[in-house]
């Protein structure tokens, strides 16, 4: 992709959860670095994801989690992607324990973002990811 | 307590009960307090939310606290039974029993309270889309054991409107999720006067992101919607607004916090009194029930939120709480531990045996910057309604639903949220140990971890049950339910009871439910 | 260019077999515009002009998003493949968006509608270029109707949703909305509205204003055919059959009375005129850059050089 052209992220939240106020807040940190947010909200599938990446094109993925299911959640999101033929990078967000950071990176995981990450943390972490897509 | 007793301070001067000027605590408005003698006649119940893994786990610790005296239990869910979801469902997977205690059929019901007189305790159930169901369970439990419903004591939460406003568990859309409350309300106003069938709650409101004064209106309004809506359902309101109570959120600014507490009791009494015609002053009397605020707890050195917690307790005490729920130091990592937990408990304890907040009632009423704070509270908070009284065209009721609708909540709430982000962000507000003090504090903390054996037993025992229930008898029962749906004249605790107790899953009757409500969607991102 | 143009032949090829990842990648082509755009427009517009093309705008908060969806939906139930195109506005600041639509689309999704979301980017120009691009490109590959839905406000957003055979304006209950859509110009380019939020009160007041606005229209002779006013409450799912029913007969009103034809001409023209507007500020642009800066010539004289010279030019660019 040009320079100029903004970063299409599409951005959702997996599990029953329906706390919602880090991905407003993420969607809003993200609209605020320049990039275009596919917002799709609480209590998304693989499947809607993948659909969404699909028809919008999307540079790069973000996906927020509770209740500690990263360790299965993020490796099924990367999988379905990678199974439908998309490669596009996949961010998460939510408490992740130092001693799985590496587990995530294995999974395929491009970057996490945990408590406390500030706008410009998480504005590079998905520029990153963006930026080391296909290699 | 004893009327002779005296009340010194630490150091032997003996105080008097209250200070200041009319009106005093117990009087109308009830800024002041609900009580003339408030925490010298009674302290505040400290009451400890619990709830993981399988129905019989949580027995035990239910059994556990009231051996050491404890008379209030508190349950917690897990997310699929809070979603009125089974544990079966494909939705379920890796929440089962995590959050709470996985409740799917009566029999899961049976076996969290088992060997527990159920006349004899008091109950608190925190769940609020299927809380009917819920409530028929524990009904049912009663019943079986031979204690009637008219004397079960406990309290429901059953407060749907937040969920669309900022927790987002919901289930049905608005108008017909408010019926069902509103048939909660009318059948425990008739047959069980003991219970308190809502806890409207600001709690989840401030930690999905407002501000204090939002916090108090949108509460105070979603109580001002379930009073209208109970009284279109032809209740009185002196007959159930007595045992309405509320639940807020305890934050760290502490003078703001307690203004905040102070304008909510003030404010209530008013519009009871004079806007729903409430005479009897137990219903104009705001009772709550506080919990310190999550979000403000901190993955970064997590030992300080031990100190956060205390000022926030400290802030709900002097501020007239009934009860108090203290948050664990590491919860902003993971379930509390049964450690963190029990300094959670000892910090209230401080707070009520230690400080001596509790000799004197509202002991900052009359400082000019707690009642300006006070007044400043209920002048945003009267803003709010304003708006929300246009939007309804005169109904409370209906401007919270159009509020809802076309999303004034939810973005009122994440513009604060995204405000207050910013202002960390760019240092202009500083949170210890996030953007300043960052140093130490790097050792690993004891997490909880939940076994996850529970999902395979509970899905196990819901296999056997669904195999040895009288499936036409489900079916009656189902079918029963959701023609009754169809009428918004009938009350619908009956067909919910009988459903349950024919060992309906919580998942079908909300299916069943479903099939007549329809299923609500948020419609927009805001 | 040559590669470009093979990449784009082969994702032409994909999508006429109906690769969805081939449709959307042409549609951020598009979105983005310069050469790549040009051919692709090549490419797609002997394939296209089957589709029905309808525009839903409103202002905003008037309930556009949720009819829009429950639209999809029903037309992708009764099987039909629409796709929608929908646009919001970027930050003017940061030229970052939110875009949100897919939230209520969950369903339409599910059914099997294409659901596109598109940022105006900032620059007016760029939308009035890129929308009927990424339209025709919907067309081309068998999707039908195509729905443009935006929220008007802006002229632009206006404009963009009145190059469709079907417009449809959505206002809500009340005096105020119907005045606010009067003075962005939504009265004008409605064939079709909604008064939504038809269960609230006021709804019958602002389904009369419009009944004495379109009377007045009337007798000024503008309107071919006189609007017809659908009642909807989207979020209960009332009147959206009414709703379809109404598009679907301005829809034959159009081929019957020839005047499909007639529309789409206007739009071809509206098209190639956004286009030369295009070119030509991209011209003066260049030209202006280029200026010798000589402040002895008066700025008349420079301008009128300068358009003889575009005019004589054989070649763009």
């Amino acid at each position: 992709m040009t320079k100029n052209e903004p970063i299409r992220i599409v951005l959702a939240k997996l599990g029953l959860d329906g706390h919602d106020r880090g991905l407003k807040v993420v969607a809003r940190m993200l609209r605020d670095a320049g990039m275009e947010v596919v917002y799709l909200g609480l209590r998304q599938t693989a499947e809607m994801i993948v659909t969404a990446v699909e028809q919008e094109d999307a540079d790069v993925v973000g996906i927020s989690m509770h209740n500690a299911g990263h360790l299965t959640l993020a490796p099924l999101i990367v999988n379905a992607l990678r199974d439908a033929g998309l490669d596009v990078p996949v961010v998460v967000g939510g408490i992740v324990p130092e001693s799985d950071l590496e587990a995530m990176a294995k999974a395929g995981v491009a970057g996490v973002l945990g408590p406390g990450a500030s706008a410009e943390d998480v504005a590079a972490c998905v520029r990153e990811a963006v930026a080391t897509r296909g290699k | 307590m004893d009327e002779e007793k005296e009340f010194r301070t630490m150091s032997g001067v003996p105080v008097g009960s209250v200070y200041g000027s009319d009106p005093l605590p117990g009087e109308f408005p009830y800024t002041r307090g609900i009580h003339a003698g408030m925490y010298r006649d009674r302290l505040w119940t400290m009451r400890m939310f619990a709830g993981f893994g399988t129905a019989e786990d949580t027995n035990a610790r239910f059994k556990e606290l009231l051996r050491a005296g404890g008379t209030g239990l508190s349950t917690a869910f897990d997310m699929p039974t809070l979603m009125g979801r089974d544990s079966d469902n494909e939705w379920s997977i890796g929440e089962v029993g995590r959050a709470g205690v996985a409740v799917d059929t009566l029999d899961d019901m049976i076996d969290l309270f088992a060997d527990i007189n159920l006349g004899q305790v008091s109950t608190s159930m925190t769940i609020n889309g299927p809380a009917a169901i819920l409530l028929a369970m524990y009904v049912a439990v009663a019943e079986q054991g031979g204690v009637e419903r008219a004397e079960l004591n406990g309290t429901l939460q059953n407060d749907i409107l937040k969920e669309y406003q900022a927790q987002k568990e919901y289930i049905f859309p608005p108008r017909p999720s408010v019926r069902l409350v509103s048939d909660v309300v009318a059948f425990t106003t008739n047959e069980m006067p003991r219970w308190n069938p809502i806890s409207i709650s600001g709690y989840h409101i401030r930690e999905a992101g407002s501000t204090a004064a939002q916090e108090l209106a949108f509460t105070l309004a979603n109580g001002f919607a379930y009073v209208e809506a109970a009284q279109a359902a032809g209740l009185k309101v002196d007959d159930f607004a007595p045992r309405l109570s509320f639940f807020f959120n305890s934050h760290s600014d502490f003078f703001e916090e307690i203004g905040k507490f102070r304008a909510a009791r003030r404010i209530w009494a008013s519009w009871l009194r004079d806007r729903y015609g409430a005479e009897d002053e137990r219903s104009q009397k705001l009772r709550f029930h506080t919990q310190t605020a999550g979000v403000s707890l901190t993955a970064q050195q997590p030992e300080i939120n031990i100190a956060r917690v205390a000022i926030q307790a400290l802030a709900g005490v002097i501020g007239g709480t009934q009860s108090l729920h203290t948050d664990s130091y590491d919860e902003a990592l993971a379930l509390p531990t049964e450690d963190a937990a029990r300094i959670a408990l000892r910090t209230q304890q401080i707070v009520a045996h230690e400080t001596g907040v509790i000799n004197v009632a509202d002991p900052l009423g009359g400082s000019d910057y707690v009642e300006w704070m006070t007044d400043e509270m209920e002048r945003q908070a009267e803003d709010i309604f304003k708006h929300l009284d246009e939007l309804g065209n005169g109904s409370i009721l209906e401007g919270v639903y159009a509020g809802i609708e076309n999303g004034w909540f939810v973005g009122e709430i994440a513009d604060a949220a995204y405000r207050f982000e910013r202002e960390v962000n760019s240092g202009d507000r500083l949170i210890v140990g996030v953007n300043s003090f960052t140093e130490g504090g790097g050792e690993n903390v004891d997490l909880l971890s939940i076994d996850p054996g529970t999902e395979e037993i509970q899905l196990k025992r819901l296999a056997e049950i669904k195999q040895s229930r009288d499936s036409d008898l489900v079916q009656q029962a189902l079918n029963r339910l959701s023609s009754e749906a169809a009428d918004p004249e009938i009350n619908l605790m009956p067909a919910i009871i009988e459903a349950v107790k024919v060992r309906a899953t919580e998942g079908e009757i909300v299916n069943a439910l479903e099939s007549v409500f329809g299923t609500y969607v948020e419609k927009a991102f805001v | 260019m040559a590669s470009e143009d093979s990449t784009i032949n082969s994702l032409v090829e994909r999508a006429s077999e109906g690769d969805r990842r081939s449709v959307a990648r042409l549609l951020t082509l598009v979105e983005r515009g310069g050469v790549s755009a040009e051919i692709i427009a090549e490419a797609t517009h002997p394939l296209a002009g089957k589709s029905h093309v309808i525009g839903i705008t409103g202002a905003p908060g008037a309930g556009k998003s949720t009819l829009t969806a429950s639209l999809a939906r029903d037309l992708a139930e009764s099987d039909h493949t629409p796709a929608v195109l929908a646009v919001d506005p970027s930050s003017p600041l940061t030229g970052g968006a939110i875009l949100g639509d897919r939230v209520r689309m969950e369903e339409a999704t599910e059914a099997g509608a294409f659901i596109r979301s598109m940022a105006t980017r900032g620059h007016a120009g760029g939308l009035a270029l890129a929308v009927p691009g990424m339209v025709r490109v919907f067309d081309a590959f068998g999707f039908n109707p195509v729905i443009i839905e935006t929220v008007g406000v802006g002229q632009v957003e206006v404009d963009v949703a009145s190059a469709a055979d079907t417009v449809v304006v959505v206002v809500t209950s009340g005096w105020g909305d119907a005045v606010q859509a009067n003075k962005a110009g939504l009265l004008e380019i409605a064939d079709l509205f909604v008064v939504n939020k038809a269960d609230r009160p006021g709804a019958n007041d602002a389904r009369r204003d419009l009944e004495l606005m379109i009377d007045l229209s009337q007798v000024t002779g503008q309107a071919v055919r006189r609007p017809e006013i659908v009642m909807t409450t989207a979020t209960e799912g009332k009147g959206l059959n009414e709703l379809k029913e109404a598009v679907s007969e301005h829809h034959q009103f159009l081929i019957q009375e020839d005047q499909m034809s007639l529309r789409r001409s206007k739009r071809w023209k509206a098209e190639v005129r956004s286009r030369l507007e295009y070119l030509l500020s991209e011209f003066s642009k260049e030209s202006i850059d280029n200026l010798e800066e000589n402040q002895e010539s008066s700025p008349s004289s420079v301008a009128n050089d300068l358009a003889k010279n575009l005019l004589k030019k054989d070649e763009l660019g």
